[in-house]
C-alpha cells in the first residue's frame, strides 16, 4: 500500500518524537543529575552547569564508600534475603500452582477461593505484625523478613495459567510410562515453565530487593538491616555519624568530603546493581505482564 | 486447552476419596502453600477481632475482653481520623484520576513511533525509574527539590522564587502525584503495549482505505481496542483507592507538611507501632480492608452491568 506524507501527519510525527525525546530525558536526567554530582569536586556541587554535565573526576566520595562498612554489610544482608526469599517463594508458589491446573484436584474450587480472597481482604499491619512478634516470636530474625511473603495470589494463578499450557499429552504420555505426579512436576512441568519462573523470580526478587518496611519494624538491630534500610538512615533520617566517621578515619577531617557529594554516590553505588541487570530485567519481567494479561 | 477444558468438565467427577488417593502427592505439594495462607494471611484476619477487644498483651488476643465497638467510636469522633482519611482520598484520588492517563497516552503515542530502535529505547528508558526503591527515590527527591537543588535552579532561571518545596503544605501533594506517576508510568503502560500489539492489522488497513488519518485511527481502532484492558485496570486500582502509596510518604514527609500528608498506612504505623495502641491502629487498618473489599466488589459489579461479562475481573 502507498504510504501517504501529509502536512498533518508530519507534523503529528515530528511533535511526536520531540515529546519521546522529552519523555526519555526525564526519566533518566534525574539518575544522571546523582550521577555527575558523585564526581563533583565541592566548588562544582552548587554551579548550574554542574547539574548537567561532569565538570570534575572526583573519586573522594567512593573512597570514602570503600571503607563505610555499614552500607557494604547492607549489600550482603540484601542479596542473602533476596537470594533465600526468592528460592523459598518460587518454590512454594510452583508447588501450589501445579495441583491447581487439575479440575477434579480435591476441592480445587474452595483453595482457589481461600486463595483468592486474601487478595481482597486482609487483616491488616497490626494483626499480622502482633503475629510475628508476639506469638511465632520472629523479633531479630530473618524469617521475619521470608515468611510473610512467601507466596501471593497474583503469582499462583499466573504460574497456574502457565502450567495449563503446558501440553497435556506430555503429561498423559508421562503416566503411561508409570511416571507419579511428583515426577512429572519437576521432570516436565519445571523445566517447561523456565519462562515463567524466571518472570515471577524476578518480580519476587526485584520486592526483596526493594523492601525495607519489615526491617523497620522486625530488625531492631542495625547490623541485620538491609541496603534500603541503611540507605533510609542516611538519606531519609539523615542520620549521618557513622559515615562522617568513616569520612575523618579516611581523609583526616570529617568535612574532606561534601555531604551532597557524598549522598549522590550512595545512591550511585545503590542503584548500580539494578542499572547493570537492567537490560535482563526489563526483558523479563515485562514479558510476565503479557503472561499475566491473558484472563484464567 | 479450551477443548481440554470442556472434555474435563463433561466428565463426572469421581468419588472425593478416591480423588486424594489419585492426587496424594499433589496435596502433599500444596500443603505449605495452604499452610502460609492460614497462617499469615487468615490468622491475621481473625486477628482483626482485636479492633473489637480491649488488647494485653499478657492475656492475648483470645484473652482480651471484648470493649464492641468502643475503638470504632473513639476513631469516629476523633478529628486527626477524619484528616488522615481525607488526605489519603484526595492524594489516591489524585494519583488515579491523574495518573491514569499517562501510560494509556503513553502507549498509544509510543506505537505510533515507527523508528523501531528509538522505539526500543523510549520504551527501555521509561521503565527503568520504576526498579529504582521509594527509599532512593525519596533520596533523589529530596535533593532535587532541597533549596540548593536542580528545581530551585529551573525556578529562578524562569525568573521564579527559589522555595524549600517539600517543606511546604501548598506543594507537598503536586510533588507527592507528579513524582508517583513519573515513576509509574512506563511500567504501567506495558499491559497497554502488548494490548496493541494484539490488535488485528487488517482493521487499520481497512481504514486507511477509507481514509483515515493516523490519529483517526488511533482514535476510532487503537482506542477501543484498550477498552477491556482499560476497565480491568480500574477495577483493580478502585480497590487501592485507600492506598496513596506508604512508602513515597512514608520518606519523603516531614513535620512541616504533616497534616496534609498523612494517610492512613502512616497513621496505622504512627498509633500501632510507635504508639502501641494495637486496638486502635487495627480497627483502623479493618476500616481501610473493609472499604477496599467493597470498592472492589462494587466496580466490578458495576463493569459487569454496564459493559457485560468480557469486562470484569470474574
Amino acid at each position: 500500500m502507498k504510504r501517504r506524507m501529509t502536512a498533518g501527519n508530519l507534523i503529528f510525527t515530528v511533535l511526536n518524537t520531540c515529546l519521546m525525546l522529552f519523555v526519555i530525558v526525564i526519566t533518566i536526567y534525574p539518575f544522571w543529575n546523582q550521577f555527575i554530582l558523585s564526581f563533583a569536586k565541592r566548588k562544582y556541587l552548587y554551579s548550574v552547569e554542574a547539574q548537567w554535565y561532569p565538570k570534575s573526576f572526583d573519586l573522594s566520595s567512593y573512597k570514602v564508600l570503600l571503607h563505610y562498612k555499614d552500607i557494604w554489610r547492607g549489600y550482603g544482608n540484601t542479596i542473602l534475603r533476596t537470594v533465600v526469599g526468592t528460592a523459598c517463594s518460587l518454590l512454594v508458589t510452583a508447588m501450589a500452582s501445579y495441583p491447581l491446573t487439575k479440575k477434579d484436584f480435591p476441592c480445587n474450587k474452595g483453595i482457589t477461593f481461600l486463595i483468592l480472597f486474601t487478595m481482597l481482604f486482609s487483616g491488616g499491619l497490626i494483626p499480622g505484625y502482633l503475629l510475628i512478634t508476639q506469638q511465632l516470636h520472629l523479633t531479630n530474625s530473618f524469617w521475619a523478613l521470608i515468611l510473610p511473603g512467601l507466596a501471593t495470589p497474583y503469582n499462583i494463578f499466573i504460574m497456574r495459567n502457565f502450567f495449563l499450557s503446558v501440553p497435556d499429552s506430555l503429561e498423559e504420555s508421562a503416566r503411561i510410562d508409570g511416571a507419579g505426579y511428583t515426577r512429572i512436576f519437576w521432570q516436565i512441568i519445571m523445566p517447561l515453565s523456565k519462562p515463567v519462573l524466571v518472570t515471577v523470580g524476578l518480580w519476587i526478587a526485584v520486592g526483596h530487593w526493594q523492601a525495607w518496611y519489615d526491617n523497620l519494624l522486625y530488625l531492631q538491630k542495625p547490623d541485620k538491616w538491609g541496603l534500603q534500610m541503611i540507605l533510609r538512615e542516611l538519606l531519609v533520617n539523615n542520620q549521618q555519624s557513622n559515615i562522617t566517621q568513616t569520612v575523618k578515619n579516611t581523609f583526616g577531617s570529617a568535612g574532606a568530603v561534601d555531604e551532597r557529594q557524598l549522598k549522590s554516590a550512595i545512591i550511585v553505588i545503590s542503584i548500580l546493581p539494578m542499572v547493570i541487570l537492567y537490560p535482563f530485567l526489563q526483558k523479563f519481567m515485562n514479558k510476565g505482564i503479557i503472561i499475566g494479561a491473558v484472563k484464567g | 486447552m479450551k477443548t481440554a477444558e470442556t472434555k474435563i468438565q463433561n466428565k463426572r467427577l469421581e468419588p472425593l476419596g478416591k480423588r486424594v488417593m489419585k492426587y496424594r502427592a499433589l496435596i502433599v505439594m500444596i500443603l505449605p502453600a495452604l499452610l502460609f495462607f492460614a497462617v499469615f494471611c487468615y490468622v491475621p484476619m481473625y486477628g482483626v477481632v482485636l479492633a473489637f477487644k480491649d488488647y494485653s498483651i499478657s492475656k492475648g488476643i483470645m484473652g482480651s475482653d471484648w470493649v464492641g465497638l468502643y475503638y470504632f467510636n473513639r476513631l469516629f469522633s476523633s478529628d486527626r481520623f477524619w484528616e488522615v482519611l481525607g488526605n489519603t482520598l484526595v492524594i489516591s484520588l489524585l494519583k488515579l484520576v491523574i495518573g491514569f492517563f499517562p501510560p494509556i497516552l503513553f502507549a498509544l503515542l509510543l506505537n505510533e513511533i515507527r523508528t523501531k530502535w528509538f522505539k526500543k529505547l523510549t520504551q527501555t528508558a521509561s521503565y527503568l525509574p520504576y526498579f529504582i526503591s521509594w527509599i532512593v527515590m525519596a533520596g533523589i527527591i529530596r535533593e532535587m527539590f532541597s533549596a540548593n537543588g536542580v528545581i530551585n535552579q529551573i525556578v529562578t532561571a524562569f525568573g521564579g522564587e527559589a522555595q524549600i518545596w517539600l517543606s511546604k503544605k501548598e506543594y507537598f501533594r503536586t510533588i507527592l502525584v507528579s513524582t508517583d506517576i513519573w515513576k509509574g508510568f512506563g511500567w504501567g503502560s506495558i499491559i497497554y503495549i502488548s494490548a496493541l500489539s494484539g490488535i488485528d492489522p487488517q482493521l487499520y488497513e481497512a481504514a486507511s482505505l477509507d481514509g483515515a488519518g493516523r490519529i483517526k485511527k488511533m482514535l476510532y481502532i487503537t482506542l477501543p481496542c484498550l477498552v477491556p484492558v482499560i476497565t480491568i485496570n480500574l477495577i483493580l486500582s478502585m480497590g487501592g483507592v485507600l492506598n496513596a502509596g506508604f512508602d513515597q510518604i512514608f520518606n519523603l514527609v516531614n513535620p512541616s507538611v504533616k497534616s496534609v500528608a498523612d494517610i492512613i498506612d502512616t497513621y496505622v504505623y504512627e498509633l500501632g507501632i510507635q504508639k502501641r495502641d494495637y486496638s486502635l491502629s487495627t480497627a483502623v487498618g479493618l476500616f481501610k480492608s473493609v472499604i477496599a473489599l467493597i470498592m472492589v466488589l462494587g466496580t466490578n459489579f458495576a463493569a459487569k452491568k454496564i459493559n457485560g461479562e468480557e469486562f470484569t475481573l470474574w
